[in-house]
């Protein structure tokens, strides 16, 4: 190839021929393929719909509404209720976010400054994250065989000797119930309080802390004054997210919860919550009204996670602007 | 003239407490670690754990090969469906997704993420088992791959959103038309994180329990019909910790260890593959 | 000013003109950002556009080859005439249109792939044999003046060159389509003095071939350079025009417009 290379290729006509434009691009073709992809995805989210309400409809028709007040499970005389299964899904999933939260705000604000022990950040984020990728199942393992005799040995009957007189923490303790569920259940939403908290205090402008600092507060008032209010709706944000993700949780709650069908006071008290009762009675539910009962929690469970992380997000992309990137 | 003492000490204290937390939030994890390994590790290397299928119960003995047959071939069919999936979404949305199909597919997309895991069994239970009457590897398959669609097509969407825009105007001032210049330039530019985001999203389906109860359902036979139910590590621990037996419980916790060694060097090849693509 | 023939550089009269805009109007959205742009680029020439920034320099080269067609919402009137053709109507192949119109940019932007898989992308995508696109990588590297730092490391990834090197490498990688213009937009302003050096050496080498295009913000590369030069303003409506043009002598030396000498005085002191 010598030196008139250009001049040698005689260029193609620049206006396409008619038969040219009549075939298909592959522009066309590529973004037919993509445009596919995403309306499979509404497709599926079509589906899942129907998926989870079709099979709850025999105990839909039979109970309608009712069944969110019902107290009674019963599979004997076929009388099903979704209460109690509420009520432990509400009262382990607080005493989770109570617990997680404080813990997990501290972290976020020991990972986010940017003073303090260097040294032990780096050990902490790595153990927060290892925690956020242990199976839950694991995690119900460790507690089946070593938090509840833990529980019913210790914790539970000093907390009744000290607090008693709360009818919280009345009742013998057995080592299964709401209060080993909240705890277990606080272990597993710590790694996801912990990282989105820590994005949202990093938003807070750095001019703001080092204007508090400045002026000469100490860093426990810059937070209490300047990072706590700033980040507020974040925080509650991040709060909602692992609220979420506790409502749901299955199989670690399953194997601690007790699985009885009762509402009691007392945290001791074994129960059940939505999604332990579907993992542990699917396998012996017979006749439609029974099997549909189940997925009719199952409908209840899901309107409920979405109701919350729709709120949360709101919150967390309405702080930081942008997606919360745990999942 | 106390109040700066009181400032000061209401300073430590705080410092104090946040400390006391820190630790408290590090510790569960290493105390977890440390009974599944101390628990599961004679377990684990005990003769016939990898290759023998279990024994019936009160049957001293046996093994999990069922199990990790099982996971392996429901999360790599689930894998088969979700990456390519979920990495074709990703580029819809970063190359036509600036509308308003693009945010009702994010939309989704949170939603998903956010729904219970036992949701998508329920999803594969109706879809694929009521529909063909039997349990199968395949319905935990297609809950597993709806489950990690989500972590799949954000990790590729924000991957491919890095990619300097330069990069595509220099392929498409060669003459290049835009299909090739995202299959051939753009998309290989993002691989790490795409890869990333697959690896993140099977570390996170091969330790679901909760979508493999009535998909999956569990099957002590060692076989490989995708069609036939089928066991899988997390149901092994799941069954057998709550069995009566010493050496089913002994198994529980060798399988959880197992587990956690597969999602753990999932996460582990995660991270080194971003590394090598940095550098 | 509406003339119906554009102002055309007066050296040559029987001069072949390779690329001819016409009365070109660029609006982003509402906002008009060119305003009745003129300019005759006669072929085998370095044509350079120069003026202030926000006048309009680059978003007037960017037309040429349509690449503002990858901003949504702009608009661009008037005509475009490469060798007879309007590169603005409707029914032109963007895709010849950008073969045959090459772009060099401010950054160099090679691609995250081999050296020779960068020269060899275009020619792969025209279908073209194994041995003529080696040997076509190989010319655009040595009428580069690369193939003596690269040949022993093909192979290895292109982001390894440094930016004179990268910036080089992309002018390859647009030469391997065998263009007939060559549109570059501020091309050394990421560069060294050593590197812009080289940079200016090639154009002069490139122009027996090809006709070219520069936006410049830096007035003595362009009277380095140019064998004609085009001074572009803002005006009240904060929208480009062309101001003057003509031979990089006269503009620089004679210039007809007081605009045109207030801003090269202003400059070069």
């Amino acid at each position: 190839m010598g030196k008139g290379t250009a001049e040698r290729v005689a260029p193609a006509p620049l206006v396409a021929t008619s038969r040219q434009r009549r075939l298909i691009s592959g522009d066309d073709v590529f973004r037919a393929v993509a445009f596919a992809a995403a309306a499979l995805i509404l497709v599926i989210a079509a589906i899942f719909v129907v998926a989870l309400i079709v099979p709850a409809l025999p105990a839909i028709a039979r109970f309608g509404l009712g069944f969110f007040i019902g107290r009674t499970w019963d599979p004997v005389r076929t009388q099903f209720g979704a209460l109690s299964a509420i009520y432990g899904t509400a009262v382990t999933s607080v005493i989770g976010l109570l617990i997680a939260f404080p813990i997990g705000l501290a972290a976020a604000l020991f990972l986010a400054e940017e003073s303090g022990v260097r040294l032990l950040r780096g050990p902490l984020s790595f153990a927060i994250e290892l925690l956020a990728g242990i199976p839950s199942v694991v995690i119900g393992l460790f507690a089946f065989f070593i938090l509840t005799p833990l529980m019913r040995d210790d914790v539970d009957p000093f907390l009744n000797h000290t607090l008693g007189f709360l009818p919280l923490f009345q009742g013998s303790p057995s080592g299964y119930g709401y209060l080993t569920a909240g705890l277990v259940l606080a272990i597993m939403v710590l790694p996801i309080m912990t990282a989105l908290s820590r994005d949202v205090i990093r938003a807070v402008p750095r001019a703001l802390r080092e204007a508090s600092l400045a002026l000469g507060a100490t860093n426990a008032e810059t937070i209490w004054s300047v990072i706590l209010p700033y980040a507020r709706v974040g925080i509650t944000g991040a709060a909602l997210l692992s609220l979420g993700r506790a409502l749901g949780e299955t199989i670690a709650v399953t194997m601690v919860i007790g699985n009885r069908n009762e509402i009691s006071a007392s945290l001791f008290a074994s129960g059940y919550t939505l999604p332990s009762v579907i993992a542990n009675e699917f396998t012996e539910a017979v006749g439609n009204v029974y099997l549909g009962s189940l997925f009719y929690l199952g409908l209840v469970l899901v309107l409920i996670t979405i109701a919350v992380n729709v709120l949360a997000r709101l919150l967390v992309w309405r702080f930081t602007g942008s997606e919360p990137m745990a999942t | 003239m106390s109040r700066p003492l009181v400032r000061i000490f209401l300073d430590r204290l705080v410092a104090a407490l946040i400390a006391l937390c820190v630790m408290v939030a590090a510790i569960p994890v290493l105390v977890l670690l440390l009974f599944v390994v101390i628990k599961g590790l004679p377990g684990l290397l005990t003769p016939g754990f990898f290759t023998d299928p279990p024994h019936p119960q009160g049957v001293p003995g046996g093994g999990v090969l069922n199990a990790i047959i099982g996971t392996l071939e429901i999360v790599g069919m689930a894998s088969l469906l979700a990456v390519p999936i979920g990495a074709l979404i990703g580029v819809f949305l970063s190359e036509y997704g600036r509308n308003r199909l693009g945010d009702t597919v994010r939309f989704i997309s949170d939603v998903l993420t956010g729904l219970p895991s036992i949701a998508f069994g329920i999803f594969g239970y109706t879809v694929v088992v009521l529909t063909t009457h039997h349990f199968s590897a395949i319905s935990a398959s297609v809950a597993l791959a709806v489950l990690m669609l989500p972590v799949i097509l954000r990790a590729t969407e924000s991957a491919l959103m890095l990619v300097p825009q330069a990069l595509r105007e220099a392929g498409l001032a060669l003459g290049a038309p835009s299909w090739r210049v995202t299959v051939e330039i753009v998309v290989p530019a993002a691989l790490g994180g795409i890869v990333t985001g697959a690896l993140l999203a099977i570390a996170r389906a091969a330790g679901e329990t909760a979508p493999l109860l009535f998909t999956a359902f569990g099957n002590e036979i060692v076989q490989s019909n995708p069609l036939q139910p089928m066991g899988a590590l997390a149901l092994t621990v799941f069954r057998n910790a709550l069995s009566p037996y010493q050496n089913l419980q002994d198994q529980a916790w060798a399988a959880a260890l197992l587990l956690v060694l597969l999602v753990a060097s999932a996460n582990i090849l995660a991270r080194l593959y971003v590394r090598r693509i940095q550098r | 000013m509406q003339t119906e023939i554009a102002p055309r550089p007066v050296a040559d009269a029987d001069a072949e003109i390779k690329l001819d805009a016409r009365h070109v109007n660029f609006f982003y959205g509402d906002f008009q950002a060119l305003e009745d742009a003129s300019l005759a680029v006669q072929a085998r020439r370095i044509t350079a556009l120069i003026g202030p920034s926000g006048c309009g320099k680059t978003t007037f080269l960017r037309i040429f080859n349509r690449m503002h067609d990858l901003t949504p919402s702009t608009r661009a009137t008037g005509e475009v005439l490469l060798d007879g053709h309007n590169v603005l109507d409707p029914d032109t192949d963007v895709i010849q249109l950008r073969r045959q119109v090459g772009m060099l940019f401010q950054r160099p932007n090679p691609f995250p792939k081999s050296i020779y898989d960068n020269v060899a992308y275009g020619p792969h995508m025209l279908g073209w044999s194994k041995s003529r696109i080696n040997d076509i990588v190989e010319q655009s590297l040595k009428d580069t003046g690369l193939w003596d730092e690269v040949q022993n490391r093909l192979r290895r990834s292109a982001l390894n060159l440094s930016g004179g090197q990268q910036q080089r490498l992309c002018l390859a990688r647009a030469l391997a389509v065998e263009p007939q213009v060559i549109l570059m937009d501020e091309p050394a302003s990421a560069l060294d003095p050593i590197a812009t050096l080289r940079i200016e050496e090639l154009m002069q080498d490139l122009k027996k071939r090809y006709t070219i295009v520069i936006v410049t913000h830096n007035m003595q590369q362009a009277s380095r350079v140019s064998d004609f030069t085009a001074f572009m303003l803002m005006n009240q409506r904060r929208a480009g025009e062309v101001i003057e043009f003509g031979p990089t002598d006269d503009i620089f030396n004679r210039p007809k417009e007081s605009r045109t000498e207030d801003y090269i005085t202003g400059r070069f002191g």
